[in-house]
């Protein structure tokens, strides 16, 4: 294998906490080290100043495999990742059928050695992920299970939920929950306020997440599992995560890029490519996740990439399928906090890469040497028009179609190895 | 021309000089209409399909109405049990019908914005007569002739919109004209039927309806939509009525002359009292009803006109 030697870049490092220039050096699909000469022979990538930083590893992407393959496939995927800055794709379960046995499961670690980066499996929690019976969990882990989750749907049966944790917890695993109160939120589409009102659109109170989160965090008090919340996007939810913390329990939380970046009025005329699970929510609530990031108090940033093809997307907003594609968007809309002020890059790339890295126990997410040589080079300023038809992913269901972004990915490496390069 | 607007998809896009022109324009159609030749030509030639996703007697009556006496060719499309059964979206719908160019398009369906999806699709006009329970902008117009011809302007009035407000898109096109007009604004519900966020429009809530009812010009009643209910809104329709059904006694609260309104159909008994429904000298529902006729005839005429006119100018640019 080859030595690169990237030179004359802006090291953005989360694990330091640094966005200093420098070099770093690469041999063996792993970093050898930072500052050093270029050793004899290497490659030499001259950065021109720009920041390379360590892959994003992209927790809850919904890929279309098995059963809706038109939507978007292990490849698909992966060359949109690639292209956005992602080394790292952690799939959802949520396919048809769920990701819910090992044979399951083996069929689509088989399919992902068509994508270019590198992807590991979540997989069901409860079979079927209906909430009744969990599944077999211990098998799942050998087979290559990284966390286990029904994704959005949630159980009503907190005695099955609590047997599932309970058999988890014995093994070690990772429980990730989605805070919702599935009663509240029943046949919702907006977040209640004025907005939804004067749409006239069915809408959920936030504090159905908040219930939610409550009722996750007491069983796993009960049960002592690691359990990670995929999504707080309201600030009432927040006090609840802080005890948790405060008590010793296990627990970490994520948000959404979009519930970072955008918000209820969006939607506007109805515009089904802003409808998300859980609902956008209003501008304060979408601060106070920005300042719970900046914080530490939700650890991860995701994408929730989730893609939806035209058809059910082109209905009256109720009726309109829920997610937006956002693998290829990622890296151009954390920019946009970036260039805020409200996150720097390294406080970013933690939550991108290093805390989903460390919680799913992988060794991407930092610049540190020995570490995988998973590495974006990007370019923060780079202005440009959001065009969803030019997407890489197969469904264009872009809330950014048509925005002004500033953020380019410039090149991608994993293990060492290019995967992508702009034009 | 004052109005400007392409299609009417609701009262918010509406500025208060095109709602008193629909009002001014409507009035000399409620002349037209008490004649006994109640014929005119503004829309000879053109053709107005009615494209109703959900049943209604009253609106399309007088939809349909609206369009003959105006001379267009009408014709009604009850999609509620055609080929959407078939599994056709709103869109193919939608273009089918474009490719048998209307002029007008009339449509009503269940969906909130379901109508401004449809109208970004088609080249004719589009008339929302109610999308789910996001508006319905001819039955606020409506409402807005029948209160002016009653009290003599359509400002600085109280007005008391009481009921199912959370469920209701008459509610919602109400509130937006009559706080463009410069009303004060009363919302009277149980707090399971008041939509939240609404205290942002600057209106008032109550859920006491004596004291909401206190003063008030006009009272607008609704009607308890039990059909977008999923159950448990409110204990009993007979509580319901005691606590905010309008009868003389609580109607007695409010100004001595105010007026009583009602978009119908009435639940008799569950929002309001029978007898005082039809009591000449306080009711003003069938007023309501004939309003409706003219400012839909007022609606169409003014988008005939607007069509009329960009199709004109097509014409010029493609010739120059």
């Amino acid at each position: 294998m080859t030595t690169l030697h990237f030179q004359n870049a802006r090291l953005i490092d989360p694990e330091a906490g640094t966005d200093t220039s420098g070099s770093l050096t690469v041999k063996d699909g792993a970093i050898l080290g930072r500052d050093g000469k270029a050793p004899k022979g290497a490659v030499v990538v001259d950065c021109g100043g720009k920041c390379l930083a360590p892959g994003i590893v992209d927790w809850g992407v919904k890929i279309g495999e098995p059963g809706e393959r038109h939507r978007e496939s292990f490849r698909s995927a992966g060359l949109a990742a690639a292209a956005g800055g992602v080394t790292t794709i952690i799939a959802r379960p949520d396919t048809a059928p769920a990701i819910d046995t090992p044979e399951t499961l083996e069929f689509v670690t088989r399919r992902a050695a068509e994508a270019p980066v590198r992807i590991r499996h979540m997989a069901a929690l409860t079979k079927g992920r209906a909430g009744r019976e969990m599944t077999e969990i211990g098998f799942l882990r050998d087979a290559g299970a990284i966390a286990f989750s029904d994704v959005f749907e949630v159980s009503t049966d907190a005695k099955a939920i609590t047997r599932a944790m309970s058999y988890a917890r014995s093994l070690g695993a990772l429980v990730v929950g989605h805070p919702q109160d599935p009663g509240l939120s029943s046949g919702a589409a907006a977040t209640s306020g004025k907005f939804a009102s004067l749409r006239g659109i069915p809408a959920v109170s936030p504090i159905a997440e908040r219930m939610g989160l409550e009722r996750d965090l007491a069983l796993v008090e009960m049960t002592g599992v690691r359990y990670h919340a995929d999504q707080i996007t309201t600030a009432r939810a927040l006090p609840a995560l802080a005890r948790a913390r405060a008590t010793g329990l296990d627990v970490t939380a994520g948000t959404s890029i979009h519930h970072l970046t955008l918000n209820e009025f969006d939607v506007g005329d109805y515009r089904t490519f802003f409808k998300l699970t859980p609902p956008l929510r209003s501008e304060q609530d979408r601060l106070a996740m920005v300042g719970a990031v900046a914080e530490g108090v939700i650890d991860v940033i995701s994408s929730f990439h989730t893609p939806a093809d035209e058809e059910s997307k082109r209905l009256p907003f109720e009726e309109a399928a829920p997610g937006a594609v956002a693998l290829e968007t990622f890296l151009p809309a954390a920019m946009r906090l970036y260039h805020a002020g409200h996150l720097d890059l390294p406080a970013l790339f933690r939550a991108m890469a290093l805390n989903p890295a460390n919680r799913l126990g992988l060794p991407q997410g930092r610049l540190a040497e020995g570490a995988p040589a998973d590495l974006i080079l990007f370019d923060p300023e780079a202005p440009f028009l959001m065009d969803r038809f030019k997407l890489r992913s197969k469904s264009k269901n872009t809330p950014f179609d048509g925005a002004r972004m500033e953020g380019k990915v410039l090149a991608t490496w994993v293990a060492g190895t290019q995967v992508y390069a702009a034009e | 021309m004052a109005f400007r607007a392409r299609h009417l998809l609701g009262i918010e896009q509406l500025a208060p000089l095109e709602i008193t022109t629909v009002l001014d324009l409507a009035e000399r159609y409620v002349d037209l209409n008490r004649r006994t030749v109640k014929q005119s030509d503004v829309l000879a030639g053109m053709t107005q399909i009615n494209l109703f996703f959900e049943n209604s007697t009253r609106t399309q009556s007088s939809f349909e109405l609206a369009g003959k006496r105006l001379g267009a060719d009408v014709m009604n499309m009850s999609v509620a049990n055609s080929s959407v059964k078939k599994g056709e979206t709103l869109i193919d719908t939608a273009l089918t019908l474009n490719a048998m160019h209307p002029d007008l398009l009339v449509v009503r369906h269940g969906s909130s914005g379901a109508v401004n999806l449809l109208a970004q699709k088609v080249d004719c006009a589009v008339l929302n007569a109610g999308d789910g329970r996001h508006e319905h902008p001819t039955q606020a117009l409506l409402d807005a002739l029948t209160i002016r011809r009653a009290k003599g302007r359509i400002q600085r009035l109280t007005i008391a919109i009481c009921g199912d407000i959370a469920h209701s898109r008459v509610a919602r096109s109400n509130l937006i004209l009559l706080g463009k007009m410069e009303n004060r604004l009363r919302l009277i519900a149980p707090p399971t039927l008041m939509p939240s966020g609404v205290e942002e429009f600057g209106c008032e809530l109550f859920d006491d309806m004596r004291e909401g009812l206190k003063g008030a010009d006009v009272v607008m009643m609704l009607r308890l939509q039990k059909e977008r209910m999923d159950g448990g809104f409110i204990p009993s329709e007979r509580e319901y009525y005691h606590r905010y059904g309008l009868d003389a006694e609580k109607l007695s609260h409010a100004s001595p002359e105010a007026i009583v309104m009602h978009p119908g159909p009435m639940n008799r008994g569950v929002e309001i009292d029978g007898e005082l429904a039809d009591d000449i000298n306080r009711s003003v529902i069938q007023d309501q009803v004939e309003m409706g006729v003219a400012v839909r005839m007022a609606c169409m005429d003014l988008l005939a006109r607007n069509l009329r006119a960009e199709r004109g100018r097509k014409i010029v640019g493609m010739m120059a």
